[in-house]
């Protein structure tokens, strides 16, 4: 697998905050067909890296490469306009609009008469667009017309996720898609990161709960105190040798677990 | 919680088929649209017919319906800003002062008389444009800004009236825009064809929704929704189209103009908070202003167009106003114009927490206050008791409001 170019690549990235190194030196990639889940404690600077990765952050130095090119990311849009969407935990959805209204909430589709902000609407083809993702990708929600404020956190996530890949998207962040939710919710969700993967694209998961983790990725990152300190592959590892990776204290990552 | 969800799921399984269906599960989520207003105003017409059987006759109905134009018009900006969350305190003030800025250039200044409209018009678009400017620039709370605008724009309609504090309108182009009547062939061709073409829109709609395969609803909800619409309209230029002075002469009879513009102003206001990009951002905008951020929605751009909307709507209904009463003076757009503007838009169903509303809360909100107002001006009661009743009927709105608000809070998740 790892032979391949990543869909997405980040070299050498830095970035500091006044006093604080949130980044030093990070290299990043994610492969198509693959979830790459992104762990570390909080503070090891897995936000600051995702938010550079959507563009909500410039870096001070380092690389961004989209498919084997370099790339001059500056601001959010620049990174959906390369297909890199990111869904944060917040899910940034209008509770007092319907699901389609949401799902193309800044891309609505419509006929131009003169100004943009004077299109009208096609809701028919917005309603059709929008039954046709949520049924590829198995999301069960009562009617495309609810408003997003009657479904539950489970029905939110998978909307919010809809979005962001219904947009030939090739890359996708899921900033702790599970935090909030039941037990049952969190299954209906991770089935659906399965099924994003089986789709072709590049998966980019940050969770705190590591049985969700060794579940649904095929790598795992971690990062510590602004580090990459650790790389595995899901299939090869126990969740010890991963939480040893995040805290620094296991005996058989200090050597290239950089300054403690 | 999962307990809970799964409930929520299955009260959910739309069962739009059925009316009865449609209406239960919309009282379940706290969704009831202009429900408890039509109820209201059905009261509000019961009571005040057995009290004086003069409430419910073609003059007093008309009557009724040209007093409330001015506010309602006023009104329909009031819920724009709603809709975003945000509220106009300055709409009165400003509706008083572009019409005096259109009284002086048409009176004094001798303007030909659309000149002098637009130019009310224009002034009124200019200060909301200020107003918003400074409300989504400098973050400064819209509440204050426009308590600042409504001091502010007092003093300046004082200071344009200058020492005599009343222009008399004399322009007929003017007095006419509230007082002539429609002929009352053209009221009919004019409330058919809105009819027609909303019963095309809907119909073209439900044929493309067939034709995509998506659920459609059933012929006789269609049916039942255009044939509403058709009784309401057909009903009220019925009524407007009778004489409404039928022992001497000249007749009188026809829609007067005031109702035709401010209808004119729902439907098209109504189309584009609906079915425009425009409308779905201002709703998105009111929901959650950070996701329109994130969205790409230029949000500054949306908040300031809003409060210019609705301050030109405010200048609209200014000048309604004046021209009805053939005059511009010192109290003009003061009093109570504000607060029925903003009671009107809430008694009708439109959200004070934002993104929830339609523009025909407006309406609905400003037939309510002027049904009590008139009901009562007919009973011969003093106005003390119409302001209390007037707030007693604003504050079971805006319970109705938040009580609906906290159910679809605690139904969800």
């Amino acid at each position: 697998m790892q032979d391949r170019t990543p869909v997405l690549q980040l070299r050498q990235i830095s970035k500091r905050f006044g006093a604080v190194q949130a980044l030093s030196d990070v290299d990043f990639e994610v492969y198509s067909d693959e979830v790459v889940a992104l762990v570390g404690d909080n503070g090891a600077g897995k936000s600051t890296l995702v938010k550079t990765i959507a563009g909500a952050y410039r870096p001070d130095s380092g690389d961004y490469i989209f498919n084997g090119q370099r790339a001059w990311i500056s601001k959010p849009s620049d990174a959906t306009a390369l297909g890199v969407e990111t869904v944060y935990q917040d899910l940034a959805l209008c509770d007092n609009l319907d699901v389609v209204s949401n799902l193309f909430l800044g891309r609505e589709d419509g006929t131009r008469f003169g100004p943009a902000f004077a299109d009208v609407l096609d809701e028919v083809e917005m309603e059709r667009r929008a039954t046709t993702v949520l049924k590829e990708l198995h999301v069960r929600i009562p009617s495309v017309r609810t408003q997003i404020a009657n479904l539950s956190g489970g029905q939110r996530q998978s909307v919010a996720v809809a979005r962001a890949v219904m947009w030939n998207s090739k890359v996708v962040l899921l900033d702790e898609p599970t935090a909030a939710l039941g037990v049952e919710q969190t299954q209906q969700v991770k089935e659906l990161i399965k099924r994003l993967r089986s789709r072709g694209l590049g998966v980019v998961v940050i969770s705190h709960n590591l049985a969700d983790v060794f579940e649904v990725s095929d790598r795992i990152i971690v990062m510590r105190l602004g580090r990459r300190v650790a790389t595995f592959e899901t299939a090869n590892t126990t969740s010890t040798e991963v939480i040893a990776a995040i805290t620094g204290v296991g005996p058989q990552h200090r050597p290239n677990g950089a300054n403690a | 919680m999962n307990q809970l969800s799964s409930q929520t799921q299955s009260n959910l399984v739309p069962d739009g088929s059925s009316l009865m269906g449609t209406l239960r599960q919309r009282v379940r989520q706290g969704n009831l649209g202009p429900l408890p207003v039509l109820i209201g105003l059905a009261l509000i017409a019961i009571v005040f017919q057995l009290l004086n059987d003069t409430f419910l006759t073609p003059v007093n109905l008309t009557n009724l319906m040209k007093q409330i134009a001015a506010t309602g018009t006023i009104s329909v900006g009031v819920v724009l800003v709603l809709l975003l969350g945000e509220v106009d305190l300055s709409v009165g003030a400003v509706s008083g002062f572009s019409a005096a800025i259109m009284a002086v250039l048409s009176v004094n200044a001798h303007w030909p008389a659309l000149l002098a409209i637009a130019a009310g018009i224009v002034v009124g678009g200019l200060i909301g444009l200020l107003q918003g400017f400074w409300i989504a620039t400098f973050r400064v709370p819209s509440f204050v800004v426009s308590l600042a605008g409504l001091l502010a724009w007092q003093g300046a309609l004082l200071r344009v009236l200058g020492t005599t504090g009343t222009v008399n309108l004399t322009d007929p182009l003017i007095t006419n825009l509230a007082n002539a009547l429609l002929p009352v062939w053209l009221g009919w061709v004019l409330g058919l064809g809105t009819v027609g073409l909303y019963a095309l829109l809907l119909l073209r709609e439900h044929q493309r929704r067939r034709s995509a395969e998506l659920p459609t609803a059933s012929v006789l909800m269609l049916g039942l929704r255009i044939g509403l619409v058709a009784l309401a309209t057909l009903l009220m230029i019925g009524l407007m189209s009778i004489n409404r002075n039928p022992n001497v002469e000249p007749a009188i009879r026809g829609v007067p103009m005031a109702v035709v513009i401010f209808a004119v102003l729902l439907i098209v206001f109504d189309y584009v908070t609906q079915r425009m990009r425009f409308g779905r951002y201002v709703f998105a905008v009111g929901g959650n202003i950070e996701a329109a951020r994130r969205a790409g929605i230029n949000v500054t751009g949306i908040r300031i167009s809003v409060f210019m909307l609705a301050s030109a709507l405010a200048a609209c209904g200014g000048i309604l106003a004046g021209s009805r009463l053939y005059a511009v003076n010192q109290s003009s757009g003061s009093g109570d114009v504000l607060l029925n503007a903003i009671a009107a838009a809430v008694i009708g169903g439109t959200s004070l927490f934002g993104g929830r509303g339609r523009i025909w809360s407006a309406l609905l909100g400003a037939l309510v206050i002027g049904s009590i107002a008139n009901g009562m001006d007919l009973l011969a009661l003093p106005s003390s008791i119409k302001f209390m009743v007037t707030g007693a009927v604003l504050l079971a709105a805006v319970t109705i409001d938040a009580v609906t608000r906290s159910r679809r809070e605690t139904n969800t998740r």
